[in-house]
């Protein structure tokens, strides 16, 4: 009786794992959806300023993952500066995300093509995070409850991206 | 006298402005111009469909799959059974390229492939497909990836690895 009960009780447990696993399978791989909350991450910019994602809430975050050898990216990024000067006091807030292997290419590019916005280093971990990073350009707007509101993968159409952005604003223009 | 000295400055001036520039694009590969993809001809192109339908098919025999992006990309995920030999846009890489391929016979197939990038910007595949060639190599197949290794492959599920 006792044996049966034990056998029982161990086809219950695989069952309740199993279970249990397909919950956090789904979770992680819904994780970076539009409608989702965006995953939390705290990173040391190039200055060595911590950034933390979820210290933004309140404001729409465009994170943007690029690489000095993606050349979309870099057309990008000038427009990205002009985008934080111009609608930084609305409430957006851009962070970059560099998925280069090495820092020093990054600091030389930024060096000579400054951005308005911060910048930290990515890894596999933190791509895989966002649903896994494989092709860049590739952004996410946040909005002010942290929810990803919109993805963009590759070249996009960034009047469009744009207008989009101008509609979320927490603060719209007095 | 003093016209020659107010022409001579400013040709001295652009002649030292060209010389830093050059010497910033040679120590930052991501200034440099990379050598346009479309140079390689679409004969040697391999579509990911039918690269997908080979690796199924066991009766095919497998060619050698490189990876000759970079490598956060290739540890997030890469084609099962294929090694990772790049980023192609550095001397460094393009070493360890000649280095993985030293020791096989020259008609080995090849498929490389990158997927960092949408194809026309690609800085690796025409450096690594050059240089294959130039090493004698004379069955050398590339990928084409039109957006991005995730658009074009990881989307359309095929099939992936990630640790290696």
């Amino acid at each position: 009786m006792i044996a049966y009960r034990n056998k029982q009780l161990s086809k219950s447990l695989v069952w309740i794992t199993a279970a249990v696993l397909l919950v956090l399978l789904c979770g992680a791989t819904t994780a970076t959806k539009v409608g989702a909350v965006a995953p939390d991450f705290t990173r040391a910019d190039l200055a060595g300023r911590q950034v933390r994602l979820a210290d933004y809430r309140g404001k729409l975050v465009l994170l943007n993952f690029w690489a000095t050898w993606c050349a979309p990216c870099r057309k990008e990024m000038p427009l990205f500066s002009k985008w934080q000067h111009d609608y930084g006091a609305q409430g957006l807030q851009i962070v970059g995300v560099s998925m280069d292997d090495d820092v020093t290419s990054v600091k030389q590019v930024l060096a000579q093509r400054p951005v308005r916005y911060p910048i930290v280093m990515g890894d596999a971990k933190l791509g895989e995070r966002f649903g896994g990073v494989f092709g860049l350009p590739l952004s996410f707007l946040i909005d002010a409850q942290g929810r990803i509101v919109a993805r963009y993968q590759g070249e996009s159409d960034l009047a469009r991206m744009e207008a989009k952005l101008k509609e979320l604003l927490p603060r719209k223009r007095q | 006298m003093t016209q020659p000295a107010i022409t001579l400055q400013p040709c001295k001036l652009f002649s030292a402005s060209v010389a830093v520039w050059i010497l910033m694009v040679a120590m930052n590969p991501a200034l440099a111009e990379t050598k346009p993809v479309a140079s390689v001809p679409p004969a040697d192109l391999i579509q990911p469909a039918d690269l997908a339908a080979s690796l199924k098919n066991s009766s095919v025999p497998k060619p050698l799959i490189l990876q000759v992006g970079f490598r956060m990309m290739y540890d997030q995920s890469h084609i099962p059974g294929s090694d990772y030999a790049g980023p192609a846009n550095t001397p460094a890489g393009l070493q360890v390229l000649s280095d993985r391929v030293a020791a096989l016979p020259k008609e080995t197939a090849i498929v490389i492939y990158c997927g960092c990038c949408p194809w026309s910007s690609c800085p690796n595949i025409a450096a690594a497909y050059d240089t294959l060639h130039e090493l004698g190599f004379t069955k050398v197949k590339v990928l084409y990836i039109a957006d991005n290794f995730g658009t074009d492959w990881v989307d359309k599920a095929y099939p992936v690895a990630k640790d290696k």
